[in-house]
């Protein structure tokens, strides 16, 4: 038997890959890495139980993966996918099918909650209580060990039974929790498997060999017969899944049953729970049994078709009280869906006499665990004590405070597993890209593989992308481990980044006694008063024992920039001593040497060092017997914040979200916007420092920065007044402006990241030293003080009236008021300055309908959003549908807005007398094509409402009051990436082009799908690597503006921000000002394409210049012999390759396959010139857009007279 | 298409380079066109005598590899959606591995000598890919001594001496023959020469063409530059050939302007053992070998000439023009290189 250390994505995928000859995908977290893992063991030629390699096919949407499963199901081959959530609900109408036709399949199901007023990415069950009528049989696996062997009996009893099954575990809580897994060998495989049911499976098969009809429509006569046909292969399921267990408990020695009581054999109360919550109710039922209560748990493991009699025959007699848990919400449902099914089981067992004379036991149910909520020992302490009331609560919740409907139970605070002798506990507080988390997962197998100990790993991230925490859990024991849920009560914290200890309650976690290890910019003597006082005042109530470390300093000093993993890791294993250090030492060098012996013999080499150097630079601090600092924690916000802000979004911010009461939070998931400004980060190291003397004033630092972090001010002279003595300002250049103005350019010193981008972009060179630019970036240390001051005041200056600059230039663009503001997208990421230019442009009038995906999480992921309003209370209003919808959904806020528009005029037609003929005339006809227009319009709408509030009594008068604000023009901005607009989107999005209204549509286009993790959509490029393209994407880029243009009446755009300022300005002003569709296509640089972000702008020259890129308008119009294509960027000047080569996305396929990269290179340069040859006869290209031919037509639309031809 | 060379059986081509038999004093020197194994199979068919790899730059292996290991951790395991941002590349080779997978290759498709270049940076890496590159099969191996000395505290004679504990150590530890490639400035050429034979060198290729970057009046940059050689370059090369034949017990090798096959009977004249190409394959194709060949054999007839060993240094010492500059064809291979750094 082999035991290793995996999560539970790689656990079920093992077992699914070995069983299936095809596996259709989509990504969607948190299965991805099942996919991912299938991708890759396919790519290096890993085999199936038959000997072949497994096709791995990537489709467009979970709803093309289950209708390309249900095709090869079909044909008799053995396939399978993976999803999750929104994923799990696009398959439902094939999973209907599927189960209809009786077809053996598997689909492996990490569960996380669907989006309802938010979305989550986190675990629970509401996706599979949503398949539960599918037809599939349901099995749930309640820890990583299970993921693996119940993945095998799901396999195993779908070919004996022929009904298809969902296998689910707990997303993140089990998919991505690493623990000791006895693996399952492909000899138990081909012993366990009957390949009887595999060729029945084939012999079912469609084939012309064979013709049959299958999927045919039914009428009232029949349908019900034959639902009702398929009854006996359900009976036949419980059997066969128990004959599976039974099988694999046979072969390696791991019994499971149906349902599954443990506990006190007389118990009085028991818990009915599915699904990773099991594990922390079978420890504390032990720990409450070993003080004399009789509890126990039922962990459900099959759900649908549900065991009735199992269940009724796995519980004692002597249950009185029984909590049956759910993971999810069925709002107005009698009780969540186990729940019901166990109080209906319970109840004909009773009424049957089943139970004998036993009384039917009083049933509550609740909910616990949505979107990961912590699920502890703790509160299954609290449900016991719940149920042992004499009245307990019939439907309750754990884990929140519900204040509103008062109905949570409280956890018992003071209750405590006891903790095994010789447990280790350790909690690591990491920065996302310092690769904590990596070499905690290493830790892990380490121990696993080193010693008879069992190690649990789990992580937890926050939602960032750039600066992120991760927060690592990992436990070591002599017994298994089942604790399902985070560590409290560490024996070792290790605080991997400094800044952590001003902002969070790191030590919250240390047990008295504990160990922190210290990693600390300072030299050992200077640690201790360097620290905050709460910090220092834990150390020394816990009396915990301190050691520090310079690892960014050593790992610098080894190459290994920012990378402190292999200098922290030694650390851990020299004060945890969970395993002999030398042999640990070793250890972790045969790590470093098989992780990084095919990056080559230097990344070895210095990883090698840096685990020798790391013990000698570890140090153990003199803990002062009283506290000497006087620093404070960094408050999360600043004082003077919103009420919400100060009462909501700090605590979230501050780790406290948990805390917060039900009455904390809006029922209906709206939030104000512009909180990120109340977020102060301080991630950057360097940052950006101007010198007036060389700017020559282009804006361009202002709009290619990510984060809004350098700001734009031109401003009266006379505004200095009281600035600091270190604000620099210089004239302003301005043909436009009647009077002198001064342009400062202001760095927020605690919102920049440090990305770099300004200062690549900037084209002010010294004449004296090439060098120097006119921005710099400079060790923030030197300027925190002076720039927060001058950053202070600069906010402070008023804004220059939109009317005095032209906006269709950069600088004209760039002093008006972003309200896209501060985002937590990546370091330089290449989408947030096009979202910071549109709010620019048109903030104070735009609606956004945004696809899920990188920019609905650092646009819209609490606690914060970047999207922000102006003095006037007016900015972009923001929502998230779906991922696959984001057209649709705009073009529903479009027609709803038009709709209101069209009422509000008919009601000022109505109204015209009392509100005043002129004033309605003008409402009326007011010309809004422009910025000045729709001003005019909104001042004569601020007239309305003076009048209409007059006629309050009238209810006409109301409705118009209501509607009045519709009157005003508004934007509808369709935002979303490729994987929407090229992939899962493209049918909606070709609709709602398709539909001639007036929307608009920017794609950030970063040619992958870069949420998830870099899997190849159909905006990669061909011979790019990515996931599900490993050898290199083979076909070429979709070319979604040429589809866009075939209907000749969307505007359509192709722009990138950093090779041409100017052209993405226009661009993006003229589609809004298109009163039909537009498409706008923005080239958007992504961590995803292996570049240093730092060149995020400066490298989209080289993709325009190579022609990957091409920048074109296409502008239609109703003049005949107009040529609305118009190619904005020059012929190609540099070979592709140049360009590709640059980025590792190419370059990756040179060191693994260059045949294949030649090959590819060579095709994708065709690509490129026979784009553009096909784009310079468009050029040429006379077209016009139909128009209204006049008279002909009557007002209700019907034609009255043909059209002449 | 290559050229058949043409066969004159009455002047005797063959010639010994670093103890090794060659069948003509024509060796690709180390460029693109060595650098793949189809342009490598053309250069044998075109008649080629032997062929030096382009270099294996240690620095180039530190930058790439260190460059591949951070962006395999770029973003990897910082967010809950995505745990890394590119696929594990399973067939993914170090710059090391390729190299020797190239040698291997080259070994497999050619019949002629193949030698390994390898231009260090640190002791350690010098003898370790010196030794792996052995194991790879090379027959034998050119050590390419690049280095500016631009630490102003460090002295001419500091640097030699370096260079002269490097050759011996390399030499150390191998056991097939050794080619040093110098830079023709040195302050004392000749005796600089004699020490690094005297530390183990079996031949002195001469010289190595320093890569000389530019700048960019228009966008104030500084710009790599790779110029071609031309003949004109070859008379410095020439100069220290004719000086050290017959001086010193090493095989000799010139590179860098060599062009013609009168350029390469130049060479001979001087002493060289063999002669190097790389601008002019490059400009003309592998096929050119064959043409430098014919042209070398007609003059020799018209001349006289019996065999090359007849010729070899019979105009050498105290009989050469004036010096210039020399050819460097690949420095870092930019094709292959990462330009960026990750953070």
């Amino acid at each position: 038997m082999r035991n290793e250390c995996v999560d539970g994505n790689e656990a079920a995928a093992s077992v699914a890959y070995a069983l299936s000859e095809l596996v259709t995908l989509y990504p969607i977290t948190p299965s991805s890495p099942m996919g991912e893992l299938a991708d890759a063991w396919a790519s290096t030629g890993q085999t199936n139980l038959w000997g072949m390699v497994p096709r791995v096919v990537e489709m467009q949407s979970e709803g093309g993966a289950a209708g390309a499963l249900h095709g090869a199901l079909q044909t008799g081959a053995l396939a399978t996918t993976f999803t999750s959530s929104q994923g799990l609900l696009l398959m439902l109408p094939n999973m209907f099918k599927i189960a209809g036709e009786l077809t053996s399949a598997v689909i492996h199901v990490a569960a996380r909650s669907l989006a309802t007023h938010a979305l989550s990415i986190f675990g629970d069950h509401s996706d599979v209580m949503a398949a539960r009528t599918t037809g599939f049989a349901m099995l749930a696996s309640s820890s990583v060990q299970e993921a693996q062997d119940l993945a095998l009996v799901a396999h195993l009893a779908t070919m004996q039974t022929r009904v298809p099954f969902l296998h689910f575990f707990d997303g993140f809580r089990t998919s991505h929790e690493l623990n000791q897994v006895a693996m399952l060998e492909q000899d138990d495989l081909r012993a366990l498997v009957d390949d009887a049911g595999v060729l029945a499976h084939r012999e079912r098969g469609l084939t012309p060999q064979r013709p049959v009809l299958r999927g045919s429509a039914q009428n009232p006569d029949v349908f019900f017969q034959s639902r009702e046909a398929a009854n006996p292969f359900y009976d036949a399921v419980p059997a066969a899944v128990q004959d599976a267990m039974d099988r694999l408990a046979e072969r390696c020695g791991r019994a499971y049953r149906l349902v599954e009581y443990s506990g006190h054999p007389e118990a009085d109360r028991v818990i009915v729970i599915m699904g990773s919550g099991a594990g922390a109710v079978q420890e504390t039922v032990e720990e409450l049994n070993r003080r004399g209560q009789r509890v126990g748990v039922l962990t459900v493991r099959l759900y649908r078709p549900f065991p009735a009699a199992e269940l009724v025959a796995a519980l004692p007699l002597s249950v009185s009280k029984i909590a049956v848990l759910d993971r999810t919400k069925e709002p107005g449902a009698y009780g969540e869906p186990l729940f019901l099914d166990v109080v209906a089981t319970l109840a004909e067992a009773s009424t049957n006499g089943l139970r004998g004379s036993a009384a039917m036991p009083r049933v509550t149910g609740g909910r616990y665990g949505l979107s990961s909520k912590e699920f502890t020992p703790a509160m299954v302490k609290g449900v016991f004590d719940e149920l042992g009331s004499e009245a307990p609560l019939p439907r309750f919740t754990v884990g929140i405070v519900d204040d509103v409907t008062n109905l949570s139970v409280r956890p018992d605070r003071d209750f405590e597993l006891p903790i095994p002798k010789g447990d280790v506990r350790a909690v690591f507080y990491g920065l996302g890209s310092d690769g904590t988390v990596g070499a905690n997962k290493n830790t892990v197998k380490i121990v696993s593989e080193h010693s008879d100990l069992h190690a649990q790993g789990y992580f937890v991230y926050d939602s960032k992308k750039a600066g992120a925490m991760t927060v690592s859990h990992l436990r070591f024991s002599r017994l298994p481990i089942r604790s399902t849920y985070l560590i409290d009560q560490a024996d070792l914290v290790a605080c991997h980044h400094f800044g952590f200890l001003f902002t969070q309650d790191v030590l919250a976690v240390a047990k008295p006694g504990a160990t922190l290890l210290l990693n600390a910019p300072y030299p050992p003597e200077e640690v201790w008063d360097v620290l905050p006082e709460k910090v220092q005042r834990a150390i020394i109530d816990k009396k915990l024992k301190v050691h520090v470390i310079d690892a960014r300093r050593v790992a610098g000093d080894l190459g290994l920039r920012g990378r402190i993993n292999t200098v922290m890791q030694p650390c851990f294993f020299a004060l945890s001593g969970i395993l002999p250090q030398e042999e640990a030492l070793d250890a972790v060098r045969r790590a470093v040497e098989k992780t990084y012996g095919r990056r080559g013999p230097k990344v070895v080499e210095r990883n090698l060092a840096a685990v020798d150097a790391s013990l000698a630079e570890l140090h153990e601090l003199t803990v002062p017997a009283t506290v000497t600092s006087t620093t404070p924690l960094r408050d999360a916000i600043p004082t003077a914040a919103p009420d919400f802000v100060t009462r909501v979004t700090a605590r979230i911010l501050a780790g406290e979200g948990d805390l917060l009461p039900v009455s904390a939070l809006p029922v209906d998931g709206t939030f104000p916007t512009g909180t990120t400004r109340y977020e102060k980060r301080a991630l950057a190291q360097e940052i950006p420092i101007w010198d007036p003397d060389i700017c020559i004033d282009c804006g361009k630092c202002a709009i290619v920065c990510p984060h809004n972090a350098m700001g734009m001010k031109v401003f009266p002279p006379d505004v200095l007044d009281g600035a600091p003595d270190t604000f620099a300002s210089k004239g302003f250049k301005s043909r436009e402006l009647d009077t002198p103005h001064l342009l400062s350019i202001q760095v927020s010193p605690d919102d920049c990241t440090g990305c770099g981008v300004c200062v690549e972009q900037c084209p002010a060179i010294s004449k004296s030293a090439v060098g120097h630019k006119s921005i710099n970036m400079e060790p923030i240390s030197e300027h925190r003080d002076d720039e927060r001051a001058n950053y202070a005041f600069f906010d402070t200056i008023p804004l220059l009236d939109r009317e005095l600059l032209p906006h269709d230039t950069v600088k004209g663009s760039q002093v008006l008021q972003p309200l896209f503001e501060f985002s937590s997208a990546c370091e330089g990421c290449g989408e947030t300055p096009y979202l910071r230019l549109i709010s620019q442009l048109f903030g104070d009038r735009m609606i956004v309908a945004n696809a899920t995906g990188c920019s609905s999480i650092y646009g819209g992921n609490l606690p914060t959003t970047p999207w922000s309003r102006n003095a006037d209370g007016r900015g972009p209003a923001w929502s998230n549908s779906l991922f696959e919808d984001n057209a649709e959904f705009g073009l529903g806020m479009r027609l709803g807005k038009d709709r209101g528009a069209a009422t509000a005029r008919a009601l000022v037609s109505t109204l015209s007398d009392a509100i005043g003929p002129e004033l309605a005339r003008e409402l009326l006809d007011a010309d809004q094509s422009a910025e000045e227009g729709v001003r005019a319009q909104r001042e004569r709408v601020v007239r309305l409402r003076e009048r209409l509030g007059e006629l309050e009594s009238d209810s006409t008068a109301r409705h118009l009051l209501s509607l009045a604000d519709d009157l005003v023009r508004s934007d509808v901005w369709i935002i979303g990436g490729d994987g929407w607009a090229y992939d899962i989107g493209y049918g909606g999005l070709d609709h709602v082009l398709a539909s001639g209204e007036n929307v608009n549509v920017l794609v950030l286009d970063t040619e992958v799908y870069s949420n998830t993790g870099g899997q190849a959509s159909k905006a990669t490029p061909r011979g790019a690597v990515a996931k599900f393209a490993t050898s290199g994407k083979s076909t070429p880029k979709k070319d979604l503006g040429a589809l866009a243009m075939q209907y000749g009446n969307v505007y359509v755009a192709q722009i990138a921000l950093g090779a041409n300022e100017v052209q993405t300005v226009r661009a993006l002003q003229e589609a809004a000002a298109w009163p039909g569709p537009s498409l706008v296509l923005a080239y958007s640089t992504c961590i995803a394409h292996g570049i240093d972000m730092k060149y995020s702008m400066t490298h989209m020259r080289d993709a325009v210049k190579s022609g990957h890129w091409p920048l074109y308008r296409f502008a239609p119009g109703s003049d005949e012999h107009t040529k609305p294509f118009r190619l904005d960027s020059r012929k190609p000047a540099l070979a592709f390759k140049e360009f590709a080569l640059a980025e590792a996305r190419f370059a990756m396929l040179e060191r693994s396959d260059p045949e294949r990269a030649h090959h590819l290179m060579a095709l994708a340069q065709a690509d490129v010139d026979e784009r553009w040859h096909y784009y310079e006869q468009l050029a040429g290209i006379e077209r016009s857009v139909p128009h209204d031919p006049g008279e002909i037509v009557d007002p209700e639309g019907v034609a009255t007279e043909e059209v002449p031809s | 298409m290559t050229a058949e060379p043409t066969v004159v059986p009455e002047f005797d081509l063959s010639t010994t380079y670093l103890g090794l038999q060659l069948r003509s004093p024509l060796v690709a020197s180390s460029g693109p066109l060595t650098a793949r194994i189809d342009s490598l199979r053309a250069l044998e068919q075109a008649g080629v005598a032997a062929v030096v790899l382009p270099s294996l730059f240690e620095e180039q292996i530190e930058h790439e590899d260190i460059q591949a290991a951070r962006l395999g951790d770029l973003g990897s395991d910082s967010n809950p959606e995505a745990t890394s941002y590119f696929p594990d590349l399973a067939d993914y080779e170090s710059v090391v591995d390729r190299y020797l997978r190239h040698v291997e290759e080259a070994k497999k498709a050619l019949s002629i000598p193949v030698v390994a270049s390898l231009n260090g940076e640190t002791a350690g890496g010098w003898v370790r890919y010196a030794r792996q590159l052995e194991l790879a099969g090379a027959d034998a191996i050119e050590l390419n001594l690049y280095g500016i000395a631009a630490d102003l505290d460090v002295t001419g004679r500091e640097v030699e001496e370096d260079q002269v504990e490097l050759v011996a150590l390399i030499k150390a530890s191998l056991s097939i023959p050794l080619a040093v490639k110098i830079g023709p400035h040195y302050s004392a050429l000749g005796n600089q020469a004699t020490r690094i034979i005297d530390a183990g060198a079996d031949g002195l290729v001469l010289f190595n063409r320093f890569y000389q970057p530019d700048i960019d009046p228009k966008t104030r940059k500084v710009a790599p530059t790779l110029e071609l050689s031309s003949s004109s370059e070859l008379r410095l090369p020439l100069r220290w050939t004719a000086i050290l034949s017959g001086r010193v017990e090493a095989s000799l090798a010139v590179t860098t302007g060599v062009h013609t096959g009168a350029d390469v009977a130049r060479c001979l004249l001087a002493g060289a053992d063999v002669a190097m190409m790389t601008s002019a394959l490059l400009v003309n194709g592998p096929g050119h070998v064959a043409a430098v060949e014919r042209e070398l054999v007609e003059w020799a007839a018209e001349s006289g000439f019996e065999s090359v060993t007849q010729l070899k240094g019979s105009v050498s010492q105290r009989n050469v023009a004036d010096p210039s500059a020399f050819e460097r064809a690949n420095y870092m291979s930019t094709l292959i290189g990462f330009t960026n750094s990750f953070h």
